[in-house]
């Protein structure tokens, strides 16, 4: 029993892979070869275990979190959004930015990024990575996820409610932010492990300061770095702060 | 690029990459390394990438070369087969085994598997994006980085390897059998 056919031929018919006129020889051909045709049957039978590979090793869900958390950060601190500001206005702006921080306002820059990392926060389709007003959920939830462990005041009796929270990253370095409402408003609370270079960068006045029209107020305390930020009037602002304040002393 | 665009067309195909990445590397940790790697060189390329180009294609071949530059992707590679067009490919056909038998064996789903995982790494990863992905020749051929006609070849040549691997396997265990059922007897 001679067969001139040819075998890799055989394996792309399997595969619909052939031209039609080559198609139909091979099928003409396994008609009347039942070596090939035997052949074909033991590619199909292949086919068929091999398929039982499919979603045979499955990811676990926190592996997903941390995928999904890495395509969120990476670049939203930058957060260039040009389907809001066509991307040349909004270059310019940023060029400006950087020169007038870089000449004029040293500090500028580091408050513009906490106002960002709120911003992005609020604008966010998730504003928080956890959601939960208990902050026994809250803060277990950064466990592994932050070098750094902090403690969060009780909200409960107070006009604050918090809503959960967040990785996000400052200067490279991970850090966690709370998002916490009062009334209509929404204050994040971001915390970092303390560096050098934010003393120098956020040498804002004790109490509450207002650039760029939030109020924020920042301190270090415990080798970490707090800025509290929103749109919510000062004494707000300061009182959250005092929280934050006598739960990490 | 925006990340949330990035996100709404590249997370899809997460469960698959995860997939197709461990059994690349045969191992969990090597394939939670691979699959970071890759998001975040697709992501940062994401601008490169055209749109109306095929962005799974895209992403299997960036996990797949970053595979293939890592550690224990180098060292799968110094295993592989040998492939070129010059193999004779007349004797693809491996008549004189006759595998048939394996799935009609309780662990011929399990054979399939181990068989898989033991083919040389250019063979595996064709027969995963073929039969697993469903993958046409022309996007393999993309995320290969070689012609449709290799493809075709070399599916060819990895089928063949794959089979007699099975049969490999299938007389392995049923030399086991015998020799556990001789002496009850």
């Amino acid at each position: 029993m001679d067969c001139n056919q040819d075998p890799v031929a055989l394996s792309a018919y399997l595969d619909d892979e052939l031209q039609a006129n080559e198609a139909a020889a091979v099928r003409e051909h396994i008609a009347t070869c039942p070596k090939c045709a035997s052949e074909i049957a033991e590619l199909v039978r292949i086919r068929r275990g091999v398929r039982a590979a499919r979603q045979h090793f499955t990811p676990s869900a926190d592996f997903r979190r941390r995928i999904e958390q890495q395509i969120r950060q990476r670049p939203s601190r930058r957060s260039w959004r040009p389907q809001f500001v066509p991307a040349a206005v909004l270059a310019a702006a940023v060029l400006l930015v950087v020169i007038a921080s870089a000449l004029v306002l040293h500090r500028s820059n580091d408050s513009s990024e906490i106002a960002d990392l709120h911003i992005n926060a609020l604008a966010s389709a998730n504003p928080v990575d956890v959601i939960s007003t208990d902050r026994h959920t809250v803060k277990p939830w950064f466990q592994g996820r932050i070098p750094f462990s902090f403690n969060l005041p009780e909200f409960s009796g107070t006009d604050f409610s918090l809503l959960g929270g967040r990785v996000v990253y400052l200067h490279q370095r991970p850090g966690a932010q709370l998002i916490v409402a009062v009334r209509q408003h929404k204050i994040s609370v971001l915390i970092f492990q303390d560096a050098p270079e934010f003393d120098r960068a956020f040498a804002l006045p004790a109490g509450v300061s207002h650039p760029q029209n939030f109020s924020v107020e920042t301190w270090q305390a415990q080798g970490l770095r707090f800025f509290v930020i929103g749109d919510a009037d000062s004494a707000a602002i300061d009182r959250l702060s005092q929280a934050f304040k006598t739960a990490n002393q | 690029m925006d990340p949330e665009f990035f996100e709404a067309v590249a997370m899809p195909l997460f469960d698959q990459l995860y997939n197709f990445a461990h059994w690349l590397t045969g191992d969990r940790s090597d394939a939670e390394d691979l699959v970071p790697e890759t998001y975040a060189k697709a992501l940062k390329g994401f601008r490169s990438f055209e749109e109306g180009t095929n962005l799974r294609a895209w992403m299997y071949r960036i996990l797949r070369n970053s595979f293939l530059t890592s550690r224990s992707g180098l060292r799968a590679q110094s295993q592989a087969s040998l492939d070129d067009d010059e193999t004779d490919t007349s004797a693809l056909i491996a008549h004189s085994l006759t595998p048939e038998f394996f799935l009609l064996q309780q662990e011929g789903k399990q054979t399939v598997m181990d068989a898989l995982a033991c083919l040389p790494v250019n063979y595996r990863e064709v027969v995963l994006l073929c039969e697993i992905e469903e993958m046409q020749y022309k996007e393999i051929a993309q995320v290969l980085g070689v012609p449709i006609g290799t493809v075709m070849s070399r599916l060819a040549r990895a089928r063949k390897a794959l089979r007699e691997l099975l049969a490999a396997k299938t007389a392995e265990k049923a030399t086991k059998w015998t020799v556990i059922k001789t002496p009850s007897r």
